[in-house]
């Protein structure tokens, strides 16, 4: 090593001074950093099962999730009103047209935009749920005019149809990851990132049940895209560990694993940080429509980021306790 | 190749993604301005109505035995094989014969003649009854047929009406959706294309027969109606209907003044106007009931017979009203009753809010990326900053260039790629630093960087590939914007973050001694 550097430094004559000095980086994490974070697998698995069991707790006392009427069907009708008008008289208004499970929920502070749901409608010509919400409002508030921001009306079967989809788009999105990584690495690389991604899924899930956030069509779109995230970090972690594995023939796979994480852990936190930073910009900003979609991006590249490091690989090292190590 | 050629081509790229940028940027572009097409904007940023029918094929199969039963107890007779009495059970056509002996008489000339699309079913024991069904080719051929005629109708009608760019497409083996951008109420535009518009010509039944309204006669029925006052009223009709909308060639506006609402003038073809002749010559006096989809139009009085061809809709249409009815005559009945099954409607005012809120959010990613990469890794930070600002151009250049559709999601998307499109670099960069730690001159280092780096960036890309293609297939609309996106940005950032990014070093070292490298 410092012969190949002061050798490099003497060909590079006028700028021998600065190629002898050891190169130095603004960095956030040191290239010393060396956390022993396969030793802590253990609490750190607890600390995910606790997570995915709070919440599925959740979902479980809610009585599933916040479905917005993608999956369960119905009519919203989004609405601004030119003037503040209070929660409880938009609701008199709607509940006085006697339509089904109304739930009026206040968009931002200001009490001038509202989103309106009921359960029935979305089916069939002589469909008037949303034409009854918007008559009840007009009845009651004669001298506040409103604009229809949004309508949307899913009909049951609709519904029912994009329900399966979505849950066969997660699985899918899943097992051809897992696959990918198992002919790109080896068997137990798929199933570590096919885990990892399952457990960031699931506790992502948690979070939106807590937070009571609606989960619609865009909810899936951005759950697929933290499955794509999720496992682009760990194959990034695996890539690392395989070039290891090459060089350190005589080292356990726990200290490879190890030494793999800490090598690539400067990059984890940097993309994920410009991932999350962009998510959260979106959530921040991108305004109510896109507001659970922003939200379950950001939250699931969190977790994506952290079970690529504590949960990809030990899932590997405990799939390799019985089978021997190959390499 | 080399270096300075592939700096010609990224610069003759971008101008090309600029080219097809101005449209979209500058409104209007000007007159002279090669590339006319902006950026096309889904229905939740440019605002308007998403709707998805569902076409009930299996009633045009029902129709179609309906059809097919005349057809039987016509070949039947023609073969002369007795008495038969031929009706539709379900999805069957059953066959009574009065005379058994002429079974398997009947089963041959059968299968002469209609063996095509009937083929004999087992039939129960009893009765002697001979069950036929359509082939599954051709119950196929009726669905398919169904489906593409509702399309077409559909289409027609929707032109007529006048939207600005309506998207009329088949979506799965019977459903159909329609997209109208700028509509705000869609209440119009639902009824105009889920009426069947089946126009049926009856007589209102009269005499002690006809019965009451509780209790209607033999062959009659209930069916209701517009009366003068507007209200809902009661009309005794006759079962049998004498003549259908199929005759009908042509439905205008009424020209002549009307006192009672706008009517519609129909114009009949050779056939038509003979039945209508026929019909009206039978009836003079008696009131002729005009049933649209059900539904009593008007029910005139016949003065003299009609043997023009012509006759006239009244019933207290609106102009609006008696516009799509001419619309919906003219075009034809549908095939299969639709069914609506979900609409989406945007307003205008929340699609501009989104288009604002999805530009200051790719906005201030990318300001906040771009200084967090120039401060990180300066000389190298910079370098993977003007490939970000170049894989932008060329993403949303991609769009104008192919016609891929923007949504509210999309927008989201291209502020994704943004945070995701500089993880090569940092990759790269990464790997250049441990190199450089090593002991590596700066030329090694930038080589081994980027040839260690490839196979990460290239696993790391695949797989975020493989979602988002799955994204696609799973996802309509606003979420196949969003696969779009990432799979391009995907792309293009593979251009430029690593190609790119290679080709500025390259340039930098070629043909100097380079001793250190900024990162």
């Amino acid at each position: 090593m410092k012969e190949g550097r002061s050798g490099m430094a003497r060909r590079a004559s006028e700028q021998a001074e600065a190629a002898k000095a050891p190169p130095r980086f603004f960095q956030l994490i040191p290239p010393t950093v060396n956390i022993n974070f396969i030793r802590i697998r253990l609490r750190m698995l607890i600390i995910s099962w606790i997570l995915i069991l709070i919440g599925l707790a959740s979902i479980w006392m809610k009585g599933g999730l916040n479905y917005g009427i993608d999956f369960s069907g119905g009519t919203l009708v989004h609405l601004r009103f030119a003037q503040a008008a209070p929660v409880s008289g938009v609701r008199d208004a709607v509940e006085s047209k006697g339509l089904e499970g109304v739930v009026v929920q206040a968009v931002g502070p200001e009490e001038r935009e509202y989103q309106i749901r009921a359960t029935t409608g979305g089916e069939g010509e002589s469909d008037q749920t949303a034409a009854l919400i918007q008559a009840g409002v007009r009845e009651k508030f004669a001298e506040n005019t409103f604009e229809i921001l949004r309508i949307e009306a899913v009909g049951p079967k609709v519904g029912r149809d994009l329900w399966r989809s979505a849950a066969l788009a997660v699985l899918a999105a899943t097992v051809m990851m897992g696959i990918y990584i198992a002919i790109r690495f080896d068997f137990r690389f798929g199933v570590g990132a096919a885990v990892a991604v399952l457990h960031d899924v699931l506790i992502t899930l948690g979070a939106i049940s807590i937070t009571n956030l609606e989960f619609d069509l865009t909810t899936v779109a951005a759950l697929l895209t933290v499955v794509g995230y999720s496992v682009n970090d760990t194959v990034v972690i695996s890539d690392r560990i395989r070039e290891n594995l090459r060089k350190m023939r005589r080292e356990s796979l726990a200290t490879v694993m190890n030494l793999s994480i800490n090598e690539t852990l400067s990059r984890t936190v940097i993309t994920g940080g410009t991932a999350i930073i962009a998510t959260a910009v979106l959530f921040w900003l991108g305004g109510p429509v896109i507001h659970s979609f922003a939200f379950t991006m950001m939250f699931g590249f969190i977790v994506g980021t952290y079970s690529s490091i504590f949960i990809a690989s030990p899932i590997v090292l405990y799939l390799e306790r019985d089978t021997r190590r190959k390499t | 190749m080399k270096a300075t050629y592939r700096l010609v081509l990224a610069l003759v790229f971008a101008a090309v993604s600029i080219v097809l940028l101005v449209p979209t940027l500058v409104q209007p572009a000007p007159e002279w301005w090669p590339w006319k097409q902006a950026i096309r904007l889904g229905l939740d940023l440019k605002g308007g109505t998403h709707l998805l029918y569902g076409v009930d094929v299996d009633a045009a199969v029902d129709a179609t035995l309906d059809r097919l039963v005349t057809d039987v107890e016509r070949v039947l007779r023609e073969a002369q094989v007795g008495a038969a009495t031929v009706e539709r059970q379900g999805k069957t056509l059953t066959a009574k014969l009065a005379n058994q002996d002429k079974r398997t008489q009947v089963a041959d000339v059968m299968r002469q003649q209609l063996g095509a699309i009937l083929v004999e079913q087992p039939a129960p024991d009893t009765g002697g009854l001979l069950v036929y069904g359509l082939t599954p080719p051709e119950v196929q051929r009726i669905r398919d047929n169904a489906r593409e005629q509702a399309l077409q109708i559909i289409r027609n009608r929707i032109d007529e009406f006048g939207v600005a760019e309506p998207v009329v497409q088949a979506q799965g083996s019977s459903e159909i959706v329609v997209q109208l951008p700028g509509i705000q109420d869609p209440q119009r535009a639902k009824s105009l294309i889920g009426r069947t518009a089946l126009l049926e010509f009856k007589m209102v039944a009269q005499g002690p027969d006809a019965g009451t309204t509780d209790k209607p006669g033999p062959g009659i029925q209930v069916l209701y109606g517009r009366g003068p006052s507007g209200a809902r009223e009661p009309y005794l009709i006759q079962r049998r209907t004498l003549m259908t909308g199929d005759v009908v060639t042509d439905a205008r506006l009424s020209q002549g003044s009307i006192t009672e609402g706008t009517a519609v003038d129909f114009t009949l073809d050779a056939r038509g106007t003979k039945q209508f002749g026929d019909a009206t010559r039978a009836n003079v006096g008696r009131n002729l009931a005009i049933v649209l989809d059900g539904i009593v139009a008007s029910a005139p009085t016949i003065r003299e017979p009609i043997t023009g061809g012509r006759g006239q809709i009244t019933g207290r249409f609106t102009f609006e009203e008696a516009q799509d009815l001419a619309n919906v005559l003219r075009n034809g009945a549908l095939p299969a009753p639709l069914k609506l099954m979900e609409e989406r409607t945007v307003g205008p005012s929340l699609g501009q809010d989104s288009i604002r809120r999805g530009l200051i959010s790719i906005g201030i990613a990318t300001i906040v990326t771009i200084v967090f990469m120039a401060i990180y890794y300066r000389g190298g930070g910079l370098i993977a900053d003007v490939a970000l600002v170049f894989n932008v151009l060329f993403l949303i250049g991609t769009f104008a260039a192919f016609g891929f559709t923007l949504s509210l999601p999309g927008l989201a998307g291209i502020a994704l790629t943004i945070g995701m499109a500089v993880d090569a670099n940092v990759l790269v960069l990464e790997r250049i630093r441990e190199e450089l730690t090593a002991g590596k001159s700066a030329r090694a280092a930038i080589d081994a960087g980027y040839e260690r780096a490839w196979a990460a960036i290239l696993d790391s890309n695949v797989t975020a590939f493989i979602s988002g293609v799955i994204l696609f297939q799973f996802g309509s609309g606003p979420i196949r914007g969003f696969a779009v996106t990432l799979c391009l940005g995907i792309l293009t950032s593979l251009l430029t973050a690593v190609w790119g990014t290679r080709m500025i070093y390259d340039l930098m070292t070629t043909g100097r001694r380079v001793t250190t490298v900024s990162v």
